[in-house]
């Protein structure tokens, strides 16, 4: 019975204060870096240092960052690195086709409105 | 018995599961699976619309990056404090499991207030719920992660409520972790909101 | 009977309402699932019968148009979400604890939860006729026409909220079946030892859950338009009403997933047993259920091949909607290859199932035609589509849904179901069903548009229409004909044995019916078809039939009233939406109420052990 609590709990050791800090100061840098994008392309940091060669990036650097953040939370505080594999193919899964429909929906609508391809004759 | 904790299915304890997992541990992941789906149609709904405010402020307009980020912060510590709960459930580490989870619920209260002043701002700059479709879309996302956000400060205050009472023994950590899993999901829906409603948003 | 006398000998006897609403038992939970959708499908049943009625000639003025609206919205809405759904959910609910040789279901009260928010939510909505004002929409509710501005009454307010309600059982469901499926099957069933139906209804779930926060999140939307006046699908406020087409059948398409996948799992099941041979390609028709249901999220916008999407959208769908095909090929042909060779008995439930592959084919084939998207422009919103949904959805689910009727009737109420009778209902279903809706293809063809309620004369549609209104008749009566045979079983049926038909799978094992605990001791499973394998080790056509135990120290959940308070709860909140209101106080008096109750009911029920009320054994 006590066997099967702990299977119930994943069976793994749990993880350390010291790994769950360092976490979070990764998860606190990367939020600090997205600000700091932000600011370099648009805010108050426009035009400075690197600003130049960022800007084109913005959306695929902004992205790339959030989902960094989004896999450290889900890896180690959710704790999906230590559980059963089944866990990660639910989340991965619905994740996939929650992205499929957000691409399909913006593709068509922007389609639509001529926001992405305008001027190109479809 | 235990009628004052958090329900166990004790019918089950001790009998064969396929997967070496508990089934509410298993349900909640698939509850989230399919929360992702919500909040997706959500924010590509958001997407479509963001431009969409022929009248009424638009997120250049009112958009502030500083109180976002703070929201942002609030809730990736909330994230770090509710698993220190956990490891102190886990320990048997009442004082470490109490002292995390307050840390939390009260960043869970924080980041309410937040949302609140920042909804009563926009309000007072003209963007009430009607007044474009901006802000339509900008409410009821945010609005929803608030409402997701409420529902899991108040599952962790329950969930306090039996550890005060000495009712969360490492053997029943399980009850947490539920919770904190919920907690991360709506931070992590929160990681998402942050560059593409707010940042993105405030593109010239 | 003698099963009550056993299992009630330590317990006080209590009213045999109480038992019913606070049950937990998965299996009383299904036959409440059967009994309702069952009377739901009878509504249906009746409006479409008076759409046929005033369809039967030209410029008829049987009922009006307004009343004409209503019915067809009502018949469709009714018989997905009211019909086939708590169907597949009836034998979801008997039979997956005892296909995969569990004791009950991963979160019985979470069951017994779901089946009161649909039978609430479903009465609801058909309380509507009682102020005349039933949903009149269109079971899809297309934006502008459900906006305030087009429908002031109170018609699609019943609809958003009814369909909402019943989202939320379903979502419920899912969690609770994948989770059952996943983690409590017997030892030894591996996911690749699992009976068809199993797989199919695991599949059906994932589909659920993965769809239905769409639909939830556009009629979240359409109320906030009807209630709080925002703007998501009307083009004055700058809305698009697109997006609740594309929001619409993001779920749409999915869902009618659900509404067959569940059938293809019992006819899985049938084929094999009425033909003495193991379903032909196990794997190839478990990836291909995987593959239509992951497919199946990719094919929506063929619904709106008319809408003006542009070449690139109609080509890709176009294409995604003929390559699901192919995997429903499969299964079609691993179907015949089933019955290939096989020592085919030819009982009701096998008749149910040959009816089913004849008709899905017709069906599919149709379905293959609205798929070349220039094709569909002719076809499209006419009766041709009509005709195709029909012989997938009646022809296909339903059917298959009677197969597994006729098939687990026994195991449910332990007596048989008149063969005679059985195959009077088959001919007479089948010659009804294809008399009302083959006609429609040509109808269809030759323009007859869908949703009309009245059709001028003189431009051919008449004799088809004939034919149709004299089928659906027969049809009508194709189902007395079932219905005199359930009452004929429940009074003087023949006695069921466990294992009338010679069956694969572990339900065929215990009594029938089961005892509340299904199986006395644990079943283990070494191979797919298990039971075969015992009948093989132990050299006998049947099994002996299994002894009713005292279910000594067998532990069961307990019967609880959260479920049906969280239900009512529920239903008040959301009926507060319906009242227009300012955003400013979004919440009105009967939405705060609901949701206290809601809440009560759930802190309540979260600190109720679950054998808190069990017979102590």
């Amino acid at each position: 019975m006590a066997s099967h609590a702990a299977d119930a709990h994943g069976g793994h050791a749990p993880t350390s204060s010291g790994k769950y800090i360092q976490i979070a100061v990764i998860l606190f840098t990367l939020t600090a870096l997205e600000v700091l994008l932000y600011e370099l392309c648009y805010g108050s940091l426009k035009g400075a240092g690197m600003a130049t060669a960022l800007s084109p990036w913005f959306v695929e650097l902004l992205l790339g960052l959030s989902a960094l953040k989004f896999w450290f939370v889900a890896m180690f505080y959710m704790h999906l690195k230590q559980d059963i594999k089944i866990l990660s193919w639910v989340f991965a899964f619905s994740l996939v086709i929650a992205v499929v429909v957000i691409v399909a929906l913006f593709i068509l609508f922007a389609y639509t409105r001529g926001l992405f391809w305008a001027g190109v004759p479809w | 018995m235990s009628s004052a904790t958090l329900a166990h299915d004790e019918a089950h304890e001790g009998h064969h599961t396929s997967l070496p997992i508990d089934n509410r541990k298993l349900a909640i992941w698939t509850f989230i699976g399919s929360e992702c789906l919500f909040f997706a149609t959500l924010i590509s709904t958001f997407l479509i619309y963001k431009d969409n405010h022929p009248k009424g402020p638009g997120p250049k307009e009112i958009f502030e990056v500083g109180l976002v980020t703070a929201g942002t912060a609030v809730l990736l510590f909330s994230s770090f404090f509710v698993v220190m709960a956990l490891n102190g459930a886990q320990e048997g580490n009442r004082k470490k499991m109490l002292g995390w989870l307050a840390a939390t619920i009260f960043c869970g209260l924080f980041f309410l207030g937040m949302q609140v002043y920042e909804f009563n701002h926009f309000y007072h700059e003209g963007l009430g719920y009607t007044t474009n479709l901006f802000g339509t879309s900008f409410y009821t996302l945010t609005g929803f992660h608030g409402t997701h956000v409420a529902i899991g400060t108040l599952w962790l205050i329950t969930v306090f409520k039996d550890a005060v009472k000495g009712n969360l023994p490492p053997a029943k950590a399980l009850n947490l972790e539920l919770a904190a899993l919920y907690w991360h999901f709506v931070d992590v829906v929160w990681i998402i909101i942050f560059p593409v409603v707010y940042l993105m948003s405030l593109r010239s | 009977m003698a099963t009550t006398a056993l299992e009630h000998t330590h317990v006080a006897k209590r009213s045999t309402l109480v038992e019913w609403l606070t049950t937990v038992d998965h299996k009383k939970i299904g036959i409440l699932y059967g009994a309702s959708a069952f009377l739901f499908f009878l509504i249906g049943g009746i409006e479409a019968l008076i759409i046929r009625a005033q369809l039967a000639r030209p410029d008829s003025t049987l009922v009006s148009p307004e009343f004409y609206n209503q019915l067809f919205t009502m018949h469709g809405t009714t018989m997905i979400f009211l019909g086939v759904m708590p169907l597949s959910a009836m034998f979801f609910n008997f039979f997956i604890p005892l296909l995969i040789g569990a004791r009950d279901v991963a979160f019985p009260r979470l069951n017994a939860m779901s089946l009161w928010v649909f039978m609430l939510g479903g009465l609801f909505m058909n309380a509507s006729f009682l102020l005349n004002a039933a949903p009149n929409g269109g079971w899809f509710g297309y934006a502008p026409l459900s906006s305030r501005q087009y429908s002031p009454g109170l018609n699609m307010d019943f609809w958003v909220i009814g369909l909402q309600i019943l989202g939320i059982a379903s979502l419920a469901a899912g969690v609770n079946f994948f989770t059952t499926i996943l983690n409590m099957r017997a030892r030894g069933m591996t996911l690749m030892r699992m009976p068809m139906f199993v797989w199919t209804t695991l599949i059906t779930q994932i589909l659920v859950l993965l769809s239905f926060p769409a639909i939830t999140v556009a009629l979240i939307m359409l109320m906030a338009d009807r209630t709080y006046g925002s703007s998501f699908f009307s083009i004055g406020g700058g809305g698009d009403p697109m997006l609740w087409q594309h929001l619409f059948w993001v779920f749409g398409h999915p869902e009618v997933y659900i509404l067959i996948l569940p059938a293809f799992g019992i006819i899985s099941e049938i084929l094999p047993v009425f033909s003495r041979k193991p379903l032909f390609g196990y794997s190839a028709m478990v990836f291909s259920s995987a593959f239509i249901a992951f497919l199946g999220f990719g094919v929506w916008s063929h619904h709106m091949f008319s809408t003006g999407m542009g070449p690139l959208a109609d080509t890709f769908f176009s294409l995604a909607t003929m390559l699901i095909a192919i995997p429903t090929g499969v299964k079609i042909f691993n179907w015949i290859g089933t019955l290939w060779g096989g020592s085919l008995q030819f009982k009701t439930p096998m008749l149910f199932a040959l009816g089913f592959i004849a008709m899905f084919i017709i069906g599919g084939l149709s379905g293959v035609m609205h798929s070349v998207a220039p094709a569909d422009l002719q076809q499209t919103d006419t009766y041709f589509v009509v005709a195709h949904f029909h012989y997938v959805l009646f022809g296909g689910s339903i059917f298959a849904l009677t197969a597994g009727a006729y098939y687990w009737w026994p195991k449910m109420f332990g007596t048989m179901l008149s063969e005679t009778i059985g195959k009077w209902h088959f001919w007479l279903m089948l010659a009804g069903f294809n008399l009302t809706f083959f006609p429609m293809h040509f109808a269809g063809l030759l323009g007859m548009p869908r949703r009309i309620y009245a059709y001028p004369a003189g431009l051919g549609f008449e004799m088809f229409n004939v034919m149709a209104t004299a089928g659906a008749f027969l049809l009508a009566f194709s189902i007395l004909v079932f219905m005199y045979n359930m009452w004929v079983s429940a009074r003087r049926g023949v006695p069921a044995p466990a294992d009338p038909w010679g069956g694969a799978t572990l339900e065929w094992t215990i009594p029938s019916p089961p005892q509340e605990w299904n199986f006395t001791d644990e079943p283990v499973v070494a191979e797919r078809d298990p039971v075969w394998g015992m009948k093989r080790a132990a050299g006998v056509r049947t099994l002996p039939e299994p002894t009713r135990s005292s279910g000594q120290g067998i532990h069961l959940p307990g019967p609880s009233w959260w479920p049906l308070v969280v239900s009512v709860g529920i239903l008040i909140f959301f009926i507060g939406f319906m009242v227009k209101k300012s955003w400013a106080f979004p919440f009105g008096p009967i939405t705060i109420a609901g949701f206290l109750l809601t809440a009560i009911g759930i802190f309540k029920w979260a600190y109720e052990a679950p054998d808190a009320n069990a017979p102590k054994h």
